[in-house]
């Protein structure tokens, strides 16, 4: 019985077994233990959520690894952590702290404004943002086993994971009603491989799962991106920005569960106190956008 | 030619009277619900009690144990599903294993179902996370050709006792899947692989 471990099915295995769930930022233990009383699938530890991330400006790094060895003590659930774009030795360091999921993510500076991680060179499996179709085959091209559009994080505003889960659903709609001969010239235009274009098609979606983020505030965002299509969300700022982050947390989780039944969706949306205070995309600069980085 | 083992007459029978339930609170029901429809059995998603009403058996998925137990708790799921592991076939996997024990070692909302204890994430992290192909006996054809069986962040079982039987150790003696009647628990994935031999063997225990 020969055992084999970080094949590419367990890596994207454990995203399946996220599905229909809710992936939380914390930035503490406390706040993991909150996520994980509130029915988290899973929590992503750093320092910082995005919405501070952006009000502070700065160079945006790597966590303190103390802080994601306490929130991994902390909880039973997978713990994700982030590294910047490009930051390979980041994600060394992450690996041999044997966190469950490293987050190759734009919302920290990016560390290599050309090329991201070789992800294969990895047993612990990634997840990275997109924006389209293109982006995400490339990302899976360099070893991800877990896709997010990435919607614009630390907003409240979930325009822009509209935008990209539509972008990225309507990507594979037409590359399923394209005939074969149009494929290689698809492949040249959204800039992905070939094989994985193929793979997308017979399957009538991506080969790993994809999760909607960036902007998501609300038990009805989540529910908006579940009808969609998405497999399940992450929601940054969304829960600890808010006023009862407890009770904001386990809502957002039942209606990832039930995205469609409006009565379910109405009662636990109820009473749920004070939301984020949102940022309107289209009033932030071009130079702030953080959906742009990843290449 | 149909395949070998007379699953045409299975089949035929599945086709006009099964339809087997997967509890859709979290984790990965669609795959378990696409194998399903393979066989040929009518598979339907449960999210509330009403949902349980004609089944012949369930599937609890892979997937978060915590959350499922949670939203189970919040639905009413309980007390149904405690009734419905009584009258009728169920299996876990992974996740759904240890939702059907008795015993995960930690407080968190279980069915109690089954005379099993569990050890969640019992091999590590998931780095530590495998594929193994595993002699079962049990399924067709099942000592020529091993199961692949797929571990994530996986469960052991660390004790069966009471009408609980071990189905499935690895090499070192560690049990990895247990039988109780017609219930059925293990630590691996059959809905994350293409051989649909476990799900055929359940499908069998629910018409049984």
């Amino acid at each position: 019985m020969e055992q084999e471990v970080a094949t590419f099915k367990v890596k994207k295995g454990l995203a399946q077994m996220l599905k229909g769930g809710v992936i939380m930022d914390v930035v503490t233990p406390e706040h993991a233990k909150i996520a994980e009383d509130a029915g988290a699938v899973a929590v992503m530890a750093l320092e910082r959520v995005p919405a501070d991330i952006r009000a502070d400006g700065g160079v945006a790094r790597m966590s303190d690894p103390e802080l994601i060895l306490q929130i991994m003590d902390t909880v039973s659930i997978p713990v994700m952590a982030k590294v910047r774009i490009g930051h390979f030795v980041e994600a060394q360091i992450l690996e041999s702290l044997g966190v469950d999921y490293i987050d190759e993510s734009e919302v920290l500076t990016p560390a290599d404004e050309s090329y991201h991680i070789n992800k294969h060179n990895f047993k612990v499996p990634f997840v990275c943002g997109c924006r389209n179709l293109g982006e995400a085959l490339r990302r899976i091209g360099e070893g991800a086993a877990m896709i997010r559009t990435k919607g614009e994080a630390g907003t409240g505003d979930v325009v822009e994971a509209v935008r990209h889960a539509r972008t990225v659903l309507g990507d594979i709609r037409r590359l399923q009603s394209m005939p074969e001969e149009e494929l290689m010239s698809f492949a040249k235009e959204i800039g992905a491989p070939l094989d994985i274009i193929k793979e997308t098609r017979e399957l009538g979606r991506m080969p790993v799962v994809n999760f909607a983020a960036g902007g998501i505030a609300t038990p009805a965002d989540a529910a908006l991106m579940m009808q969609l299509g998405v497999d399940g969300v992450f929601v940054g700022s969304g829960i600890f920005k808010s006023g009862d982050p407890a009770k904001r947390a386990n809502a957002i989780v039942k209606a990832t569960t039930h995205y469609n039944d409006p009565a379910i969706l109405a009662e636990v949306s109820r009473n749920l106190g004070e939301p984020m205070v949102g940022r309107q995309v289209t009033d932030i600069p071009e130079a702030e956008l953080i959906a742009t980085r990843g290449w | 030619m149909p395949p070998a083992g007379g699953s045409l007459g299975l089949r035929r029978l599945i086709n006009t009277h099964m339809e087997i339930g997967i509890l859709a609170l979290q984790g990965d029901f669609s795959e378990h619900h696409d194998i399903l429809q393979s066989l040929g059995v009518s598979p339907r998603l449960v999210k509330l009690p009403r949902d349980l009403s004609g089944l012949d058996g369930l599937i609890i998925p892979g997937g978060e144990s915590t959350t499922i137990g949670k939203l189970a708790e919040a639905f009413d799921l309980m007390t149904p599903l405690r009734q419905f592991s009584k009258e009728h076939a169920v299996w876990g996997t992974c996740a759904g294993a240890i939702f059907l024990s008795k015993d995960a070692q930690r407080s968190q909302p279980l069915l109690n179902a089954m005379d099993i204890t569990v050890a969640r994430n019992a091999f590590g992290r998931q780095v530590d996370s495998f594929e193994i192909r595993l002699p079962a006996p049990f399924l067709k054809d099942g000592k020529e050709k091993p199961f692949p069986a797929v571990f994530i962040r996986a469960p052991i079982i660390t004790s069966v006792y009471g009408d609980a039987q071990v189905l499935l150790t690895l090499a070192d003696g560690r049990i990895v899947a247990a039988q109780q009647g017609r219930l059925l628990a293990t630590s691996f994935h059959p809905e994350l692989t293409s051989d649909t031999r476990f799900h055929q063997y359940f499908v069998e225990l629910a018409t049984s």
